[in-house]
């Protein structure tokens, strides 16, 4: 048993910078860290973070900030924003299972955010240069 | 009363960038002038992606469309991949299928109607809300919902995003223990399940009613979920070779997307389909409760597809304990299979409706044409009909619940919009 954090990418590889979150968790396997990606809904976070004690998340976010800026949260210190991450009308985002764990009693003891801001989310593009440079960022701050 | 004022309204449920789907609503002197639906599909993008690849890769790109309802993917592309290839998965390894289909039900359906769809009737915002109103109801259908997962789980070998199916079966079979663990926590799930649906057919629905056109999948000895021929309520009844034959896709000018047309019009599938088809195959406990809920034997209001969705989750959980309390191990995971030239077709019952396969192999067995209709393109033409309708009974609606009432239909759906976009845009304009 180690004390190593779950690490969950989000997104869809498939849909421009919304795959930032895989190409995170992809950089981290590389290097020999455990983490993994998903693009299901929110809620199923719930049950991945399951008996977890500390959790990080990397998500792609359209806040309106530049785009590869990267911002952390501190889930136990700020409520988010549910327009913060990607997200539909349909499913629940990454905020959403936050607020939803908060209300109900069931968040990490620790759970950390990291998003980075994206800039294209179209089927079948790569990351945009500034989310490449930010993914290279994000997995060196795991060093 | 219809308004004689000219109004507009610009309603951004969520303002994004492109890949996004939308309702413009046009409403001049109390009449629609224009209603245009959209859901931006893939345009075409994935099958492109499968071709050259093996057939045996299918399952798992496909199940990348859409990370609500991978199982659907799998199992219709698995089937597809079995029919090209001539070969037939039958016996204990059909009914771990039905099993982890089942619990892909379970976990969608809850989510869905639990969380998404009950706060519109309870006049809250969203799921936040009824977990601070009511925690123990939503705890529940959380419980209710992981039951789902821990099928997924055990027989797919992940709770979220399965990778234990393939072409012919499964890597691995799972040991009779992990399967017993499931046993009680399903005799808990049937008593919740049946609990919720009375719970939310005690709700009150909008008044609005339509003669669907039902299509879904029928088998002649169950409930169909992962196999059967494609029916009507219209008499049609067809191989799932011939779907299309019987059903295009219409390419509209305001959308990106293929509307699902059959030469009878638009369609519905998913739930109430499912229901109105296949009432008589449902267990004498989901039929029971049903009519307990208000549900005749036959659903024509939409807004009723939230208790639907609960009966189909009774039943769902009723047919994973049957599973799971016969189950004994398989000698074998899955049946041998050799690659080859062949085209095959495969349909299987998504949550949200038929979800169909089609593809061709050259003598490598690699992929030269792949064919995917998903269900929330299939509906896309009947959620504008309806959207038509429920607009023109709520013309005196102030703005804000007419735009809510226009979500609720919506959901009425449970688009799967990752299947074919990623963001819905509410538009009303009254002029």
């Amino acid at each position: 048993m180690t004390d190593a954090p779950l690490i969950i990418g989000i997104g869809n590889p498939h849909r421009g910078d919304d795959g930032v979150g895989a190409a995170v968790v992809a950089g981290l396997i590389e290097k020999g860290i455990e983490a993994i990606a998903f693009d299901g809904d929110g809620m199923e976070l719930m049950v991945l973070w399951e008996g977890q004690s500390h959790v990080i998340i990397i998500d792609a976010t359209q806040s309106g900030v530049q785009a590869g800026t990267i911002q952390r949260f501190n889930a136990h210190e700020v409520v988010l924003p549910t327009n913060l991450f990607r997200h539909s009308t349909h499913q629940f985002g990454v905020a959403e299972a936050v607020e939803m764990a908060r209300v109900l009693g069931e968040l990490p003891r620790r759970l950390e955010l990291i998003g980075v801001e994206g800039a294209v989310f179209s089927l079948g593009q790569g990351l945009s240069a500034h989310v490449k440079k930010s993914v290279a960022t994000v997995v060196k701050s795991f060093d | 009363m219809a308004k004689s004022t000219s109004r507009k309204i610009k309603v951004d449920a969520l303002s994004r960038v492109e890949g996004e789907g939308a309702l413009d609503l046009h409403i001049q002197n109390g009449e629609i002038k224009d209603l245009k639906f959209r859901i931006f599909e893939p345009p075409r993008f994935f099958e492109a992606l499968l071709e050259g690849r093996d057939f045996s890769e299918a399952p798992d790109i496909t199940s990348r469309i859409c990370g609500i309802c991978p199982i659907a993917y799998q199992m219709s592309a698995s089937q597809a991949m079995e029919d090209a290839l001539g070969v037939q998965v039958t016996g204990p390894l059909r009914d771990l299928r039905r099993l982890i289909y089942a619990g892909e039900w379970i976990e969608s359906h809850v989510l869905h109607a639990a969380m998404l769809h009950a706060p519109d009737f309870l006049g809250l915002d969203d799921a936040m809300q009824i977990a601070k109103a009511n925690p123990e109801l939503v705890k529940k259908a959380l419980r209710l919902k992981k039951i789902g997962n821990d099928i997924l789980d055990v027989v797919g070998g992940r709770a979220v995003h399965p990778v234990n199916l393939k072409v012919g079966g499964f890597f691995k079979a799972p040991m009779v223990e992990r399967m017993s663990e499931l046993i009680e926590p399903l005799k808990w799930a049937v008593d919740t399940a049946r609990e919720l649906a009375l719970v939310f057919g005690g709700f009150d629905f909008p008044d609005f009613d339509y003669d669907y056109t039902c299509v879904s999948l029928r088998h002649p000895d169950e409930y169909a979920i992962h196999e059967g021929r494609i029916i009507s309520n219209r008499g049609l009844d067809i191989a799932v070779s011939e779907f299309t034959d019987h059903f295009g896709e219409e390419h509209v000018a305001h959308s990106n997307a293929l509307h699902g047309v059959s030469p009878g019009g638009p369609y519905l599938v998913g739930p109430i389909a499912r229901y109105n088809n296949n009432f008589d195959q449902l267990s004498p406990l989901a039929q029971e409760t049903a009519k307990e809920s208000g549900l005749g034997k036959v659903v024509t209001n939409p807004f009723k597809s939230i208790v639907v969705r609960m009966i189909e989750t009774l039943y769902a959980c009723e047919e994973a304990l049957r599973i799971v309390q016969a189950y004994q191990r398989p000698d074998a995971s899955c049946v041998e299979i050799k690659s080859g030239k062949g085209t095959g077709y495969g349909c299987t019952e998504a949550p949200r409706g038929i979800c169909y396969h089609s593809y061709s192999l050259n003598k490598k067995g690699l992929i030269t044409s792949a064919n995917i209709v998903p269900p929330t393109a299939q509906n896309q033409k009947q959620i504008e009909m309806d959207l038509r309708g429920v607009v023109e009974k709520s013309l005196n609606l102030d703005d804000e619940s007419l735009k809510w009432r226009c979500e609720q239909t919506i959901r009425n759906y449970d688009p799967c919009i990752s299947c074919a976009t990623h963001f819905l845009n509410l538009r009303i304009k009254r002029d």
